[in-house]
């Protein structure tokens, strides 16, 4: 048995019964990493000498009943875009190269020190999660470990591609218009963006604030069931967190949909929709009828503007939440200056990528006095648009069932010098973050 | 609408960013590109809609405006790209 295929509530009933250690987990998930990361490029950061030393202490203090979170042991992986204390965190940007986060973001927190995980290491990304293939990445690009030719889709990328690849059992990745259900969809792995709120953001390196969202990237949904039980809840360190009883999301799971109310959103299958992606939804869509699950047509005709809203609001948050970026405290410094001026404008110029200077750009001019009104505003409005569209639908159906990505996993390259195209690839999956909406990527299996 | 080459700079300069001579005909290029395709939410049936700024009902929220010291101030400074004396420093800004 290799028990890096295994998920992780299949890992749990193993330590559980004692049959397996922690630092059998731990050596099986390294030695994998070994194998595959000179194909896969999916760490920024390895941890494994700190990897092995908490999973052997994780072991003896089980031993000695110590008491420990229920996932104790279990290996992670984490998008390098979350605060982790004494450990580099990067966002795979040459701004951050050397940043060594002074405390832990709540939801790394939470896992490694409470629930006593290990973490593997932290996982590539496009630049501050910035892009849809992680080929923004300033360290390396991540690779499809399907088709090492092929992107793994992004912003978590490395998440993704280290999870189907299985060298990690489970990540953490971030979605702000559709990154972690987009690599997920490209990797074959399951991705759950949580509605707005459910997890706190604090220690998540801000992209766009009124969009972000941390989300579990796994193997199978009960995983990401679990895993999003553990992230959830209220935080007083961000505000935006909403007050909600804690629940165990793995009770919500049963394996019956009959009765189930499923709107299809005709717009979200027309001819920009690659026919591969289409065939494989209406097998899908069959399938759910099979099973006694309601299945109709409907009217969902916000994808076009939620797109445009998306990027208009996501980088106009971003030029106001990268500007903290500028060489004085923390990040990159130009070595180039005279003046204070001088370290703000070539920190930020030599430090940042060209796709993060782009949307700092685009940010920076739709805000700008004359345009405000006819993008931002416009797309503020746009926002309430899609949210009362999705309102209306979510009335009549119990979820509704689109794409995830138009097409299947491009090659490496195919679309990196056209901004513009990549943007495109978001149309299917930026309109619930535009409303704030939770959204799932189920993959068809093949194992 | 066209962006002119003297805006973007205007643009890069409130963003404090510079673009070389030789990047600015690509930044018009893709500047326009994505903002004709932004220019999509002119057309989005929104009269009479209010703004939605947040996607939850959160309002202001509160809390105590309380001091919680920060002790590891080792840890803060490690990253400083230059310090002394426990203060982060820039060049002089005062004649």
């Amino acid at each position: 048995m290799d028990i890096t295929e295994l998920t992780v509530h299949e890992l749990k009933e193993k330590l559980d019964k004692c049959e397996i250690t922690s630092e059998e987990i731990t050596k099986s998930y390294l030695k994998r990493i070994d194998e595959k990361e000179s194909d896969i490029n999916a760490f920024v950061t390895r941890l494994d000498e700190d990897a092995i030393n908490k999973a052997k202490e994780i072991d003896s203090e089980k031993k000695a009943n110590k008491k420990l979170g229920e996932y104790a042991g279990i290996p992670i992986g984490i998008k390098d875009n979350m605060c982790t204390k004494g450990i580099k965190t990067t966002c795979s940007s040459k701004m951050l190269e050397n940043f060594i986060s002074p405390y832990d973001g709540t939801v790394v927190n939470k896992l490694l020190n409470e629930e006593n995980m290990i973490n593997l290491g932290k996982l590539n990304m496009d630049e501050f999660a910035m892009g849809s293939s992680t080929e923004n990445s300033y360290f390396k690009k991540t690779r499809n470990p399907w088709d090492i030719e092929r992107v793994p889709g992004g912003s978590s990328g490395g998440s993704a591609a280290a999870v189907a690849a299985n060298m990690v059992p489970w990540a953490l990745g971030s979605d702000t218009g559709g990154s972690i259900r987009q690599p997920a969809s490209l990797c074959g792995v399951v991705g759950l963006k949580p509605t707005y709120g459910l997890v706190s953001r604090y220690g998540l390196v801000a992209f766009a604030s009124s969009l972000d969202q941390i989300g579990p990237i796994t193997k199978d949904v009960r995983d990401s069931a679990i895993l999003l039980s553990l992230i959830a809840g209220k935080d007083e360190k961000d505000t935006t967190s909403v007050d909600i009883p804690k629940k165990d999301y793995t009770l919500s799971l049963k394996n019956d949909v009959k009765g189930l109310k499923i709107g299809v959103p005709k717009e979200f299958f027309g001819d920009g929709i690659n026919k591969e992606v289409k065939d494989v939804l209406y097998k899908a869509i069959e399938k759910y009828r099979e099973l006694g699950a309601i299945v109709e047509e409907t009217s969902l005709n916000i994808a076009e503007y939620a797109l445009a809203a998306y990027y208009i609001i996501a980088c106009a948050e971003a030029s106001s939440n990268l500007g903290r970026f500028d060489g004085i405290r923390y990040g990159y410094r130009t070595k180039n200056y005279e003046t204070l001026k001088d370290i703000f404008v070539n920190s930020r110029s030599e430090g940042f990528g060209a796709e993060v200077k782009r949307r700092i750009i685009l940010g920076t001019y739709v805000l700008s006095s004359g345009y405000y009104d006819a993008y931002y505003k416009k797309a503020q409005q746009v926002r309430t648009l899609v949210k009362n569209e999705f309102a209306k639908n979510l009335k009549k159906y119990d979820i509704l069932l689109t794409p995830t990505s138009p097409i299947t996993a491009f090659k490496l390259g195919e679309k990196s010098e056209n901004p513009l195209e990549m943007y495109l690839s978001d149309i299917c999956t930026v309109s619930v973050n535009v409303a704030g909406l939770p959204r799932n990527f189920n993959s068809l299996r093949i194992r | 609408m066209k962006v002119e080459k003297e805006e973007l700079l205007h643009i890069a300069k409130l963003a404090n960013i510079k673009i070389s001579e030789d990047e600015i005909d690509n930044y018009l290029l893709n500047l326009q590109d994505i903002l004709n395709f932004a220019n999509v939410v002119n057309k989005a049936p929104v009269e009479g809609l209010g703004e939605t700024i947040g996607t939850n009902n959160n309002y202001n929220v509160f809390r105590k405006d309380e001091v919680v010291e920060f002790e590891d101030q080792e840890s803060l400074l490690q990253n400083a790209p230059e310090k002394e004396q426990h203060m982060f420093k820039i060049p002089k800004v005062i004649n």
